[in-house]
């Protein structure tokens, strides 16, 4: 029979379906964090960087698709696995059971939720810099120079953005369940494809926690130096003089609230 | 000592069943899990009662017959044991004690705690099998196979089919059964001819079933009175992945060498 329609329609086919994509997502997690992480130095760093991203459509729409896919079939493999999985026990148990599962084994779904309702929060925010969602104002107002040419200023935007209490803290809440996600799913990921012995499995385990760890520790690592004030408070304060001595048109309520948080 | 026992009754499929609660007569410590109950059954029978209905047979923990979750966990307290050989001594004077069928779609329940479990039945004939010279017995050593082999094969083929895996997952899924199954025999030697094939039958006999899928939680492994490991589950991902990319053999025209 068709391998397509065998991986379309068996419970261990859409296990593949989940264990690649989520391999891919993780692939993108690790590149994401390495460009994140360019915050720690100058602003220009990571502006270039961004202003590389942007110069390469073909590259960018690429993974963008690619990713988009992946998170597709991520969702229709969880969501008809997870159908599959209620359907066969119609009756619960009196007693719940469950006995010697992990609570990240357990609540795969409801984790994988609201990653999923951060992924488009952080696209609204960050990516389609939607002036609703930030708390702030219109971020694609934020520019440099660089080069001579006027670029959109990414490290001013994520600066700024995570400077806001509500969304630092559902940035770190996203994190600690991207970790618990991960931790299990890295490792299940190893199983669904079939790449496990007793030798193996340890070895697997222990990446999986480790590396998902790394992660939260990385991206946390971000939100909280910024919130903490302890990177670009004074990129922010002198772009905020900047835009005064340009006399630009800045966005009252993105002004409002830099004035706010720099007292 | 004595116990509670709260225990789920249910006259047939389609009628719905519910808790009831029976306090047992003076146990002795040293009596079975099953014993137990057959002394609760002789004093219902003695009132006129219904005895409580439940699935046992060899009460040695080879057969896999015996069934039951006890307290949330299939098979009891212990750890890879059935529930034959549980223990009264393993609970406490004046214990309540919940008694539960094994749920699951692919189990349908035929009366109290005893459920129908032909579906491992289906999967077994669907696939697992080898083909085999009949005639006299061979000679033991006749094909060798190398020694981790053979301990892994035997591993895998401590599986009782009793069902509690099924049971005890949260997905009400059969897959350390089916992999048990399919390793058992693809461990080996004699196993080879039909590795792949099998491999494909019985996965697609398993989803037929109504079976969930693993979310490798660990529950099944567990409750395991064999202690399968969940290795096995691994090893049938791999064989169905690649029989998936093997792809069907190349039909044969008129019949082959036949």
């Amino acid at each position: 029979m068709n391998i397509v329609y065998r991986i379309w329609n068996s419970s261990l086919g859409k296990k593949y379906l989940m264990a690649l994509t989520g391999a891919a997502m993780f692939a993108f997690l690790i590149g994401h964090l390495v460009g994140n992480l360019q915050v720690f130095g100058p602003p220009e760093l990571i502006n270039e960087y961004a202003h590389f991203l942007k110069s390469k459509p073909a590259l960018i729409w690429g993974a963008r698709l690619g990713l988009l896919a992946c998170v597709g079939l991520h969702i229709f493999a969880a969501v008809t696995l997870a159908q599959l999985n209620a359907a066969a026990r119609p009756q619960a148990y009196a007693k719940p059971g469950a006995y010697a599962a992990s609570p990240a084994s357990q609540y795969m779904l409801p984790t994988g939720i609201v990653i999923l309702a951060f992924i488009v929060y952080h696209l609204a925010h960050f990516t389609a810099m939607l002036p609703g969602v930030n708390g702030l104002g219109d971020f694609s107002k934020l520019t440099t120079t660089l080069h001579g040419e006027t670029v959109p200023d990414v490290y001013a935007m994520m600066v700024l953005g995570l400077q806001v209490t509500w969304v630092f803290l559902f940035y770190l809440i996203a994190q600690a369940l991207l970790f618990m996600h991960l931790s299990h799913g890295l490792a299940a990921m190893f199983q669904s494809l079939g790449f496990r012995d007793h030798v193996w499995w340890p070895r697997i385990q222990c990446f999986a926690k480790g590396v998902s760890l790394a992660l939260f520790l990385g991206y946390s690592l971000i939100a909280v130096a910024i919130y903490t004030r302890f990177i670009g408070t004074d990129y922010v304060d002198r772009k905020k003089y900047d835009l005064k001595a340009a006399n630009a048109q800045p966005v009252p309520a993105l002004v409002a609230a830099q004035g706010k948080e720099a007292k | 000592m004595k116990v509670t026992l709260k225990v789920w009754r249910q006259k047939n499929r389609n009628t719905p069943g519910g808790f009831k609660t029976y306090t047992s007569p003076e146990l002795n410590g040293n009596m079975s899990f099953l014993e137990m109950l057959d002394v609760v059954n002789e004093e219902l029978a003695t009132r006129g009662e219904e005895p409580i209905a439940f699935d046992h047979d060899c009460r040695e923990g080879i057969c896999g017959t015996c069934s039951l979750v006890i307290d949330g966990k299939p098979h009891g307290p212990h750890k890879g044991i059935a529930t034959c050989q549980t223990y009264m001594r393993s609970f406490k004077d004046g214990d309540e004690i919940v008694v539960e069928p094994f749920r699951a779609k692919a189990f349908p329940l035929i009366k109290d705690l005893v459920c129908d479990r032909k579906a491992f039945d289906r999967i077994q004939q669907a696939g697992g099998f080898i083909t085999v010279r009949t005639g006299a017995a061979p000679d033991a050593n006749s094909i060798p196979v190398p020694k981790p082999d053979a301990d892994l094969a035997m591993d895998a083929a401590q599986c009782i089919g009793c069902g509690a895996c099924v049971a005890a997952c949260k997905n009400a899924s059969a897959m350390l059964f089916v992999a048990a199954k399919i390793s058992h025999l693809g461990l080996m030697p004699q196993g080879q001819p039909e590795r792949y094939k099998r491999a494909k039958a019985m996965v697609d006999q398993m989803d037929e079933e109504g079976f969930g899928a693993c979310t490798v939680t660990g529950s099944c492994e567990a409750v395991c009175p064999k202690e399968i490991s969940l290795d096995f589950i691994a090893r049938m991902n791999r064989d169905y992945g690649v029989a998936l990319l093997k792809g069907d053999p190349k039909a044969v025209k008129g019949g082959g060498a036949g």
